[in-house]
């Protein structure tokens, strides 16, 4: 693999006996949007935090450009970083929380008007003058954004930006993140644990699972084809089937892709509806596996059915049904590995 | 700080940083751990400084004068903490439990002691049951003769239940006001009387509170030494026999054996403490309910009762002392007059004590808060040295277990002593300052790092992010939204160090007299009248600095307050 502009060789760190990170390979191109993605616990933060320099490692090799970085101080990096819990100053007012990193580099004129470019930027002209705790929570978040860009970072290091704000909000915002990280150009690393998130923002998403990477990959990749049963698991809802004929393979699909069908194929499923639960655009359906002689197995499938299929089949509780697994869409593992999420 | 900071290595965050850990760990091991070690290797040895074992502890249970001083010490002790405990709790109870009327004023009441220095207790003791006693003469022989034996064990515990109870007040009070209304509720539910109630769940919910008050007001009256100085007459206790081994036979090495056991409850009390502290915070869950107080006439009736028994014994304590010390002669001139108030006659050594102890408690003030807030900002904020830290951290404890008397007498032991390289600072108002700020250090580390927790442990995190130094966040963020806890530890520091007289009773400078030193001379040569107008005085004083400094810094502490009040949510 060729070195990317921001690369992590063979990194590790403990805490005391628990290891946080372990043998962490990354490469990341120049104006790239990664999303970390990964369970509470995994490392994320720790690897975010190292990346930024407010951590060190025990072990691996940072490099932005070629530059060695390992051992950089955290303020030389010229990285921004914004905090989960934001870190906004709470005595001083929200220009002064946005000009505090620029005192010692720019005049005084020049730090008015890099102020009052980003306060544009973010859309808080008219909250200058106030301090964060007279701010929305949304408000506070365009702050410490504000404050993360103001010293033109090459990187942008985001941890949970949006995961104490309210659903609307939080769409909105992450709108506004992307904005920026193509205005400015940088090279973006957003900490999340919210799979809609990183699917819908990053341009890679890199799943972390128990303090190691488990797949790195685009969104479509990574939904479409996870490595292992954890990742399709973990993004998104799937269904797993334990075939008899193909010994120690474990197939998948997600809900979206199981087909109904009418009559009696031969070559279709045969299932007994258990349960369904209403989601606006659709319904989410559960099923138990029938065998040959229609008796319950214990295997359940998920199936996403629009509203007007579900008249069409007039679907309800404890009725029969067949459908079928289109194989362009049948996820296959070898290994019946572990399917637990952490 | 920011140039010379900038000289050491420019904008090296961690290094600037990690010198001043450094630093801070080596002022604390000189300053408490050193001396305490010149204790214990004292406590075994003789005065060529030979190791003898334990015969310094056996010569002092082989002597009966002194083994009868540490029954009457343990028995006193026991009975000042039954009854302060007592009157604590009741007190505590009715103003955290109870529907009662004035709690405001009884609670300011019940704190004024803390404002005055031990020994005003005492004299205010002599002036209505002394020989000449308002009460003992019956009002000048208006009434009836009411005399009670004063002077001995009687004396020291009316003195020390006066010194101990508002400690005991306090800290049951705390653990009143967090309890889980929840569990009332549930008691309710299952048919509990409220009697039952009262012994299942608010006695089991407060009983660490109420066994580490125990152990700090039994503590309290064991090693302190202002109460039975002035009505112990002739009863002697283990700290009236440090003084006269220590100061008067000048035998450090029975002194330091003394000191040791003075030390053995202080330790225990100091671990119980501890361990109570971690078992009441997980008595306590973030959906703990506050408590409700339902309308009972009669409960409400006899807990105000007991408050106001209790505050008019206080005020009239407090002004009999003040009317004792504005009588010219006692009792035969009755006439009020401030002549008790010049004290060119009886401390007339130079300079004038109260100024003395002005000073003192401004120096300990500005600079305890100063080193105070700095090293708990260290321990709690920076990154570098997790060990060093860490014991930095136990160290800035170890002062909790140090009575005063005890501090006193290592700071003896440690410094004077001609080969010491820090021998020059001994007979300095220096050693003063500097034994004061220790007394007072640990409540105060307390304080400061409670509210340190209480800011963004990212503050730091984001600066260095920014490249921005960490002494710049430190003044320009950290400092102001500290200031209420700063503010309130440079008051503990300047009330403590007015009052207090067991430390400093070893180390003052015969020309640099702190006033509470002078009170206990004076009363020692007789001289009540005096002694009492200088305990007013200081009293006075504290009083005034808080309420103006309280007063004056009131809308900025509401500010501050302000900017915090969302991070809760
Ligand atoms: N300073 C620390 N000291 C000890 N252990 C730590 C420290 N910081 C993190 N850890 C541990 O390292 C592991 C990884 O923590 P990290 O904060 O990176 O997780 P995360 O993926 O960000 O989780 P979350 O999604 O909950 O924020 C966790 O098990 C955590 O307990
Ligand atoms: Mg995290």
């Amino acid at each position: 693999m060729n070195q990317g502009y921001l690369s992590v060789r063979n990194l590790s760190k403990r805490f005391g006996k628990q290891a946080a990170l372990q043998e962490i390979e990354l490469d990341i191109n120049k104006h790239e949007f990664i999303c970390l993605l990964g369970p509470s616990g995994c490392g994320k933060t720790t690897l975010l935090r190292i990346i930024a320099g407010l951590e060190k490692a025990d072990q691996g090799q940072l490099t932005i450009a070629g530059r060695d970085i390992t051992r950089e101080p955290a303020g030389k990096r010229n990285f921004g970083m914004m905090f989960q819990s934001y870190a906004l100053f709470p005595n001083l007012t929200v220009a002064e929380n946005i000009a505090y990193g620029l005192s010692n580099r720019l005049s005084k004129s020049q730090i008015a008007d890099r102020v009052d470019e980003l306060l544009g930027l973010v859309e808080l002209d008219e909250q200058r003058n106030k301090v964060p705790s007279q701010l929305s929570g949304g408000q506070q978040q365009r702050v410490a954004l504000a404050r993360a860009l103001a010293l033109s970072p090459d990187c942008l290091l985001l941890d949970e930006p949006l995961s104490a704000l309210d659903a609307k909000v939080r769409i909105k915002l992450r709108r506004e993140i992307l904005r920026l990280h193509e205005k400015f150009g940088m090279t973006t690393i957003m900490v999340t644990h919210d799979q809609e998130e990183a699917l819908t923002m990053a341009d890679r998403i890199v799943v972390m699972n128990q303090a190691r990477i488990i797949q790195i990959g685009t969104p479509k990749e990574v939904y479409e084809k996870p490595n292992c049963p954890f990742v399709a698991d973990f993004i998104g809802a799937i269904s797993f089937i334990e075939t008899e004929k193909q010994e120690s393979a474990l197939l998948a699909i997600r809900p979206e892709h199981v087909q109904l069908v009418r009559g009696d194929q031969d070559k279709s499923n045969r299932a007994i509806v258990r349960d369904y639960e209403y989601h606006g655009a659709y319904y989410r359906v559960l099923v138990q596996l029938l065998d040959s002689q229609d008796h319950p197995m214990q295997q359940f499938v998920t199936i996403d059915l629009p509203s007007q299929t579900m008249a069409n089949f007039n679907v309800k509780k404890n009725q029969k049904l067949m459908f079928n697994l289109p194989p362009e869409h049948v996820i296959r593992f070898d290994s019946t590995a572990s399917i637990a999420v952490g | 700080m920011n140039l010379w900071l900038k000289r050491i290595r420019p904008d090296s965050n961690a290094l600037s940083q990690n010198l001043i850990i450094l630093i801070m760990t080596l002022v604390l091991t000189v300053t408490i751990l050193l001396p305490l070690g010149e204790l214990a290797i004292k406590a075994v040895s003789n005065p060529d400084g030979q190791f003898i074992g334990l015969a310094n502890f056996a010569k002092y249970f082989s002597t009966p004068a002194l083994v009868t001083s540490l029954w009457n010490s343990i028995k006193v002790s026991s009975i000042t903490t039954v009854i302060a405990v007592t009157l604590g709790f009741g007190f505590a109870f009715a103003l955290e439990r109870s529907a009662i009327r004035g709690k405001s004023f009884f609670r300011a009441v019940g704190l004024l002691p803390l404002f005055a220095p031990s020994m005003l207790h005492g004299l205010a003791l002599i002036y209505l049951f002394g020989n000449q006693g308002l009460i003992s003469t019956g009002f000048f022989g208006r009434f009836p003769e009411v005399r009670i034996d004063l002077y001995g064990p009687i004396g020291i515990i009316m003195s020390e239940v006066l010194y101990t109870f508002p400690q005991a007040f306090l800290m049951l009070s705390v653990a009143l006001m967090s309890s889980d209304y929840r569990l009332y509720e549930a008691a309710e539910t299952l048919g509990a009387s409220k009697w039952r109630k009262f012994w299942t769940v608010t006695i089991p919910g407060t009983k660490f509170a109420i066994l580490s008050s125990i152990f700090v007001c039994f503590v309290m009256s064991f090693t302190d030494f202002g109460a039975p100085k002035v009505v112990g007459g002739q009863y002697n206790v283990l700290a009236t026999d440090l003084f006269k081994q220590v100061i008067g036979q000048q035998n450090m090495q029975m002194g330091a054996a003394v000191g040791v056991l003075l030390l053995i409850p202080a330790v225990l009390s100091f671990v119980i403490d501890r361990i109570a502290q971690r078992k009441q915070n997980g008595f306590l869950s973030a959906k703990s309910s506050p408590y409700r107080i339902e309308a009972n006439k009669l409960r409400d009736g006899m807990l105000f009762l007991l408050c106001l028994v209790l505050s008019v014994a206080i005020l009239c304590i407090i002004l009999v002392a003040i009317y004792g010390s504005l009588v010219k002669v006692w009792p035969y001139n009755l006439e009020i007059s401030l002549s008790n108030y010049d004290f060119s006659n009886f401390a007339s050594q130079g300079s004038n004590p109260f100024v003395n102890s002005l000073v003192i408690s401004l120096c300990t003030a500005v600079i305890g808060t100063i080193v105070t807030f700095l090293f708990a900002y260290l321990i709690e904020k920076s990154r570098g040295y997790r060990i060093l830290r860490a014991s930095a951290y136990l160290l800035s404890m170890l002062p909790l277990a140090l009575p005063g008397l005890v501090l006193g007498l290592v700071y003896v032991f440690f410094f004077n002593n001609p080969n010491q390289p820090l021998n020059g600072l001994y007979g300095t108002i220096w050693i003063v300052i500097i034994c004061n700020i220790v007394h007072f250090y640990s409540v105060s580390f307390l304080t400061m790092t409670s509210s340190l927790k209480k800011l963004d442990s990212e503050f730091e995190a984001a600066s260095e992010s920014m490249n921005v130094p960490w002494y710049r966040t430190l003044l320009r963020v950290t400092v102001p939204m500290s200031f209420p806890a700063i503010l309130e530890i440079a008051l503990y520091f300047f009330i403590n160090s007015m009052v207090t007289v067991s430390a400093i009773i070893f180390l003052y400078t015969p020309d640099l007299k702190p006033a509470s030193v002078a009170i206990v001379n004076m009363e020692d040569s007789g001289d009540i009248a005096p002694a009492a107008a200088m305990s007013v005085l200081i009293i006075l004083t504290n009083l005034i600095v808080r309420v103006v400094v309280m007063g004056v810094t009131k809308p900025l502490r509401r500010r501050t307050e302000a900017l915090l009040v969302r991070k809760q949510l």
